[in-house]
C-alpha cells in the first residue's frame, strides 16, 4: 500500500491508541537517552583517560638496570647493570627501531629557591627529546632545554607548571634566576599544564628539569637514572625490548635471557590495555542501557498486539483482495519501526542537547579532570540506531508474524 | 461445450476443533462454465459460505478436487492463492468489508496496489471503476459517509479492479433495503452481459430466479432435488 495510507492507519491506530502510544513512546526515548547517554560518558572517560595516559608520553618505553639473576660467562649472579650516556648513545646506534632515546638522572628534594620562596623538589637532568617523548610542551613565549644547552651545560632550567606557580605565583618566570642548590639557574620554559595518569618518579608538573650534562657535571654523577626511548612504530615495541636485551647482554655481559638485568616498562602496552578495559567499561555501560530499551520494547510488542487484534478484519478484507502474507508482515512491522524510531529520534536529540549542554557548561573540576565530559561520537549514533532498529524489529516481528499467519476466512468473520 | 471456469468434484470441508469434528462440505460436485450467472441458495448452515470462500480461494478444501481454469488449486502455496484472489476473482460480501479509514478511491486502489499497477494507470482504473458503477462524485468519501448501498457499489468496482473472470457475490443485497438491492442486481446483471462469470449466493428467491442456474445446498450436500448440471 502508498505511504499515505500506511501513515492515515497509523494516524488512526494512533487516536485510538493514544495513551499507551505516547507512553511506549516516551519509554523508548528515555531507554534512548539513557544508552545514549551512558554510552557519551563512557566515551567521555575513554577519551579522557587516554588523553591523561598520553601526558606521560605517547609510544615511550622506559628502561632501568637490573640485577643478574643467572650467572653468565663465569660471572655469578648479582651484578647490577647501571648505564651511562654512552651506552645512550650505544643503544641509539645498535637498534634501529628507536627514534629518540635520551638518558635521565634524578635528584630528590633538591633545594630550589627563587627571592623568598623555598622549595624542596625533584629536579631531573634530562635531553630536548623530552619534549616529544614525555610531552614537555612549552607555554608560549618559552621554550624547553635545545640541543646548544647540552653541548654548553648551560645552567637552564625548564619548569613544571606548579613549581613555577609555587615559585613565581602570577609572575613571569621566563629569563628570571631561581637557585638550585645555591647554584643560579635561568629559567627558558615552563612546561604547558597536562593531565599525567601515570608516571614512574613523580609527576612532571612539580619538577624542575636541566639539561643532563648539566646535571652530570654540577652532581659529579656518572650512571643515569633511567633511559627513556620511544619507537617510530608502536607495533615494534617487542621488538625493541628483545633488540635492547641482546645489545645490552653483549656489552654488559649478561644472558639475554636474564629478565631480571634490565627493567623496562613497556607504556604502549599499557595503554592498550588500558583501552581494552575502558572498551569493557562502555560495553558495560551499553548493555545497561540496552536492557532500559529492551523494556520498551516489550510496550512496542504489546500495541502491536492489540493493534492486530483490532484490525483482525482489515487484514482479512487485504488478504481477500490479494495481500500475500509477506505484506501483510512488512506492514505491522513498519509500523512497529515507525514507534519505535518515533521514541528513538526523540531520544536521540534529547540525548544531544544533554551532553552538549553538559560539555559547554564551565564548570573547572578535578573530578571532570579525570572523568572526562560525555561525547557522543559518531559510533555511538550507529549504535543505537542499530539496537533501535533491532528492538524495533523483533517487537514488530512476532505480533506482524501472528498477523500474517491468520486464515482470511476467519479473519474476515471476526467483528 | 464452454469451457468450466470452475470445476469441483467431491469437495469436502472438515473443521475440527480440538477432538470435535464438523463437516461443513461433505462432497460437492460444482461445474461453472464461462459467463454464467449462477445463484447459490440453501439454508443457513447448509455450507453455502464454506463453499464460497473455498471457490474464492480463501481456503481450501481437505478432501476433493477443485481446479480454476483447468488448474487444481488444493496445492496452491498461499502466495499463489493469493494472487488467485487478486488477479482471477473479485469478491463482494454480504457485510461489504471496505476498509474504515480509507476513502471510496483507496478502497478499490488496493487490489491495483497488490497488482503493482503503476500509479497514472491505478489512477485511471479507479476513475474508470467509481464512474462505472456510478460513484464519480464520491471518490473522498469514506465508508462512514456512505449509504450501505454506495458502499457495495463501492465493494463492486473494487471487486472489478483487476479485471476478473469471476465474481463471487455472498448475499450482496443482504444488508440493503429492496430498492438498492434491486439497483445492486442490474449492476449484476450488466456484469454478466459484459461477460464476466458471476456466482452469488443468495436467500431472495427474486434473485435467484434472475440466474440462469441455481445450485441448492443443504447440509454439506448438493440438493439433488434441485438442478444440477
Amino acid at each position: 500500500m502508498n505511504l499515505t495510507t500506511i501513515y492515515n492507519v497509523f494516524i488512526r491506530d494512533f487516536r485510538k491508541q493514544k495513551k499507551r502510544i505516547t507512553l511506549t513512546v516516551i519509554a523508548l526515548g528515555w531507554g534512548t537517552i539513557s544508552i545514549m547517554v551512558m554510552l557519551a560518558f563512557g566515551e567521555g572517560l575513554h577519551r579522557q583517560l587516554m588523553q591523561n595516559k598520553r601526558g606521560l608520553g605517547e609510544g615511550i618505553g622506559i628502561l632501568w638496570g637490573g640485577q643478574t639473576q643467572i650467572p653468565y660467562k663465569g660471572m655469578g649472579k648479582g651484578r647490577p647493570i647501571r648505564f651511562t650516556s654512552e651506552d645512550v648513545e650505544f643503544i641509539e646506534q645498535r637498534v634501529p627501531n628507536i627514534s629518540l632515546i635520551s638518558g635521565e638522572m634524578h635528584r630528590w628534594g633538591a633545594r630550589v629557591r627563587y627571592k623568598d620562596n623555598v622549595l624542596s623538589e625533584h629536579i631531573t637532568g634530562i635531553g630536548p627529546e623530552f619534549e616529544h617523548m614525555r610531552a614537555h610542551i612549552p607555554e608560549r613565549g618559552s621554550r624547553m632545554i635545545n640541543e646548544l644547552d647540552m653541548q654548553l651545560r648551560r645552567r637552564v632550567v625548564f619548569l613544571g607548571d606548579e613549581m613555577k606557580a609555587n615559585l613565581f605565583g602570577e609572575e613571569d618566570a621566563v629569563g628570571k634566576t631561581v637557585f638550585i642548590d645555591e647554584i643560579p639557574f635561568t629559567v627558558v620554559g615552563v612546561m604547558k599544564h597536562k593531565m599525567q595518569m601515570s608516571n614512574y618518579s613523580g609527576h612532571d608538573l612539580s619538577k624542575g628539569s636541566i639539561p643532563l650534562t648539566t646535571f652530570e657535571a654540577i652532581y659529579g654523577r656518572r650512571y643515569l637514572g633511567n633511559i627513556v626511548y620511544q619507537a617510530h612504530d608502536l607495533d615494534r615495541m617487542a621488538d625493541i625490548e628483545k633488540q635492547l636485551y641482546s645489545v645490552l647482554g653483549a656489552k654488559f655481559q649478561f644472558d639475554p635471557e636474564d629478565e631480571s638485568a634490565l627493567s623496562i616498562w613497556d607504556v604502549v602496552a599499557g595503554m592498550k590495555e588500558m583501552s581494552n578495559i575502558l572498551l569493557g567499561i562502555q560495553i558495560f555501560l551499553g548493555i545497561i542501557g540496552g536492557l532500559t530499551l529492551i523494556i520498551a520494547g516489550v510496550g512496542v510488542a504489546n500495541i502491536m498486539y492489540v493493534s492486530i487484534k483490532e484490525r483482525t478484519r482489515e487484514i482479512g478484507i487485504k488478504m481477500a483482495v490479494g495481500a500475500r502474507r509477506g505484506y501483510i508482515l512488512v506492514q505491522f512491522l513498519l509500523e512497529a519501526l515507525i514507534i519505535t524510531f518515533g521514541g528513538g529520534i526523540g531520544g536521540i536529540l534529547i540525548s544531544y542537547v544533554l551532553t552538549e549542554g553538559f560539555r559547554r557548561m564551565p564548570i573547572e573540576s578535578d573530578v571532570l579532570d579525570f572523568m572526562g565530559r560525555p561525547v557522543l561520537s559518531p559510533e555511538i549514533g550507529v549504535t543505537v540506531v542499530i539496537i533501535l532498529g533491532a528492538v524495533g524489529i523483533v517487537a514488530g516481528l512476532f505480533p506482524a508474524m501472528r498477523a500474517a499467519s491468520v486464515s482470511p476466512v476467519e479473519s474476515l468473520r471476526y467483528e | 461445450m464452454a469451457h468450466n471456469v470452475i470445476y469441483m468434484k467431491q469437495v469436502k470441508k472438515r473443521y475440527q476443533t480440538g477432538q470435535v469434528f464438523f463437516d461443513a462440505l461433505r462432497g460437492i460436485d460444482l461445474r461453472v462454465e464461462q459467463g454464467e450467472l449462477i445463484a447459490v441458495v440453501g439454508p443457513s448452515g447448509s455450507g453455502k459460505s464454506t463453499l464460497m470462500n473455498i471457490m474464492g480461494c480463501l481456503d481450501v478444501p481437505t478432501g476433493g478436487v477443485y481446479k480454476l481454469d483447468d488448474k487444481v488449486v488444493n496445492t496452491l502455496t498461499s502466495n499463489q492463492l493469493a494472487d488467485i484472489r487478486n488477479k482471477k476473482i473479485g469478491f463482494v460480501f454480504q457485510a461489504f468489508n471496505l476498509l474504515p479509514y480509507a476513502t471510496a478511491y483507496e478502497n478499490v486502489e488496493v487490489p491495483l496496489l497488490f497488482a503493482r499497477v503503476s500509479g497514472k494507470k491505478r489512477r485511471e482504473r479507479v476513475h474508470e471503476l467509481l464512474a462505472r458503477v456510478g460513484l464519480a462524485d464520491k471518490m473522498a468519501n469514506k465508508p462512514t459517509e456512505m449509504s450501505g448501498g454506495e458502499m457495495q457499489r463501492v465493494a463492486i468496482a473494487r471487486a472489478l479492479a483487476n479485471e476478473p473472470d469471476i465474481i463471487l457475490a455472498d448475499e450482496p443485497t443482504g444488508n440493503l433495503d429492496s430498492k438498492s438491492g434491486g439497483a445492486i442486481v442490474k449492476l449484476f446483471e450488466e456484469l454478466h452481459d459484459s461477460g464476466k462469470t458471476i456466482v452469488m449466493i443468495t436467500h431472495d428467491k427474486s434473485i435467484a430466479e434472475r440466474a440462469q442456474r441455481v445450485v441448492r445446498l443443504k447440509d454439506g450436500l448438493n440438493d439433488t432435488n434441485g438442478d444440477l448440471s
